[in-house]
């Protein structure tokens, strides 16, 4: 009975009544009620290699956004972000993190650059509320104004190497122009003036559109990339192989590889951090922490021996000592390996050393190996 | 078609087909449905005595680990081996994947055990 109040206050995203109509499997993803496979259409494993070998399509409008516009968008985009915004041209986006004083997670973001005094930034789901307190609260002492926007869109990533030419059948823009972590504004399914950006979560080649978010227009959409992409093999993808995509990819989770403990540098994701760039929250701590020396660092196991190494699970040294922890873990669908992504000191994360994992009272033999586990051969 | 009548179910989702004193044991088809794909079964070894309503083994699919729960007490004879190559067959047709075949060492435990008609109403109330 619990569980009927539950799905009550679960949030859904415009698409959510069509997506029990393709008879989804849904599950409460970080408040929001969003399908996590679509058995009819094949379930996850073939969700996963449509977008490696085809097309597949997700609803993400589950993540948020945030507006930070005015004369000192730049100046407060800098201080709340660590990558350099300053470097953005328009139409232009990057890859960042919010970040606590102490140099750890309150989030990872996509910042794109609208207009002179104009950011967006892409947030995940389950921090929105989060964020965008964070946000405000830190831009207050610039001269601009941060909105939350995340309700305004209906968001529909469509990734696969036949992504371009899917979606190419509907709109003007001249996608082959966009670039990777570029965006333009043009006509999509008959929509004037509507985002178009070469980005995602997949580790593919593929684009986010951001449309209205009124039912008609978010099913409409969906039923023409479906239409569209039928003859490129399209199915909709579940946030299940989402997970399995970006876990092939290295790309870091919130909850995961990344949070309020976890900070920059253990996380690996130093080439996202410019902290030369000017101050920004959380550089002090992070110089302070590069001069201690990492402790711990993200690395990339693959099991050797029978097993799937999963989230949470203790990763040992070869003595048995407990060093560390799986941070992601899973049956990788497209490597066909066991892949996880896990917390070990320094001295245990050189290639090709071996530690164990846990499981379930056995232990595993796991060796670390060079991450992203799955990289897409780019076009010439 | 779901669920054969010469069957007998557990509410943990295994099933049993007994023939003498012997018996397979697998999951249901409804037990793959929840999973989805199949990508890996932990079973015992040969000999090991399974105890009824304990755990013998796991099976996994990409995003959940699931038990597997002994429907009766007995000693493992035989091991469906291709299940650790090729554990899609469990998707595939969930009632002709056996996992382990059992000598059954109380054969009046089976008289607890649902049948095919109470276990999919049992299904269905549990959606």
């Amino acid at each position: 009975m619990s569980s009927a109040i539950e799905t009550q206050t679960l949030r859904k995203t415009t698409l959510n009544a069509l997506h029990r109509r393709l008879g989804a499997k849904m599950v409460d993803f970080g408040g929001w009620d969003m399908p996590v496979e679509y058995p009819t259409s094949g379930g996850l494993m073939k969700e996963h290699l449509a977008v490696r070998t085809g097309v597949g399509m997700f609803d993400v409008s589950h993540m948020g956004d945030i507006l930070i516009r005015g004369p000192e968008a730049l100046a407060a985009t800098q201080w709340v972000s660590m990558n350099d915004a300053s470097k953005l041209q328009e139409n232009q986006a990057h890859y960042s993190a919010l970040l606590y004083p102490e140099g750890t997670f309150v989030d990872d973001v996509i910042v794109h650059k609208l207009g002179q005094n104009d950011y967006l930034l892409v947030i995940n789901a389950g921090t929105r509320e989060k964020d965008y307190g964070w946000v405000k609260k830190n831009v207050s002492r610039f001269h601009c104004h941060a909105t939350d926007v995340g309700d305004y869109y209906t968001q529909i990533a469509i990734q696969g190497p036949k992504a371009e030419v899917t979606l190419q059948k509907l709109t003007n823009v001249d996608l082959s122009q966009i670039k990777n972590y570029w965006f333009r504004h043009g006509t999509v399914c008959g929509l004037p003036n509507t985002m178009i950006a070469r980005t995602g979560y997949t580790a593919e080649d593929g684009f986010e559109i951001y449309v209205p978010s009124d039912v008609a227009t978010s099913e409409r959409v969906w039923s023409d990339v479906t239409e569209t992409g039928k003859e490129f093999g399209i199915v909709p993808c579940g946030l299940g192989a989402r997970n399995t995509l970006r876990l092939e990819g290295r790309m870091a989770l919130y909850g995961h590889e990344i949070s309020d403990s976890i900070n920059v540098w253990e996380a690996g994701l130093d080439r996202f951090c410019k902290i030369d760039k000017g101050d920004f929250i959380g550089r002090a701590a992070l110089e302070r922490a590069k001069a201690e020396g990492l402790k711990r660092t993200l690395v990339g196991l693959e099991a050797v021996e029978r097993g799937i190494p999963r989230d949470g699970y203790k990763v040992l040294d070869s003595s048995g000592n407990e060093i560390g922890y799986v941070s992601s873990g899973s049956y990788a669908p497209f490597l066909k390996k066991n892949i996880a992504l896990a917390y070990v000191p320094p001295s245990h994360a050189a290639i090709g050393h071996e530690v164990l994992v846990e499981i379930r009272g056995q232990n595993v033999k796991c060796e670390v190996v060079p991450t992203p586990f799955y990289k897409r051969t780019r076009k010439a | 078609m779901a669920y054969p009548k010469d069957y007998k179910y557990t509410k943990e989702h295994e099933w049993i087909q007994v023939s003498g004193k012997t018996a397979l044991v697998g999951i249901t088809d409804h037990a793959q449905q929840s999973l989805g794909d199949i990508v890996f079964v932990e079973l015992p070894k040969m000999g090991t005595e399974l105890v009824a309503g304990k755990s013998f083994g796991t099976v996994e699919s990409v995003k959940a680990v699931s038990e597997l729960y002994a429907p009766a007490s007995g000693n493992v004879t035989a091991i469906n081996q291709s299940l650790s190559a090729a554990p899609e067959q469990i998707n595939q047709d969930a009632n002709k994947a056996w996992m382990v075949k059992i000598e059954l060492s109380n054969p009046d435990q089976l008289k607890g055990l649902l049948s095919a008609d109470d276990y999919e109403k049992y299904v269905a109330e549990e959606n």
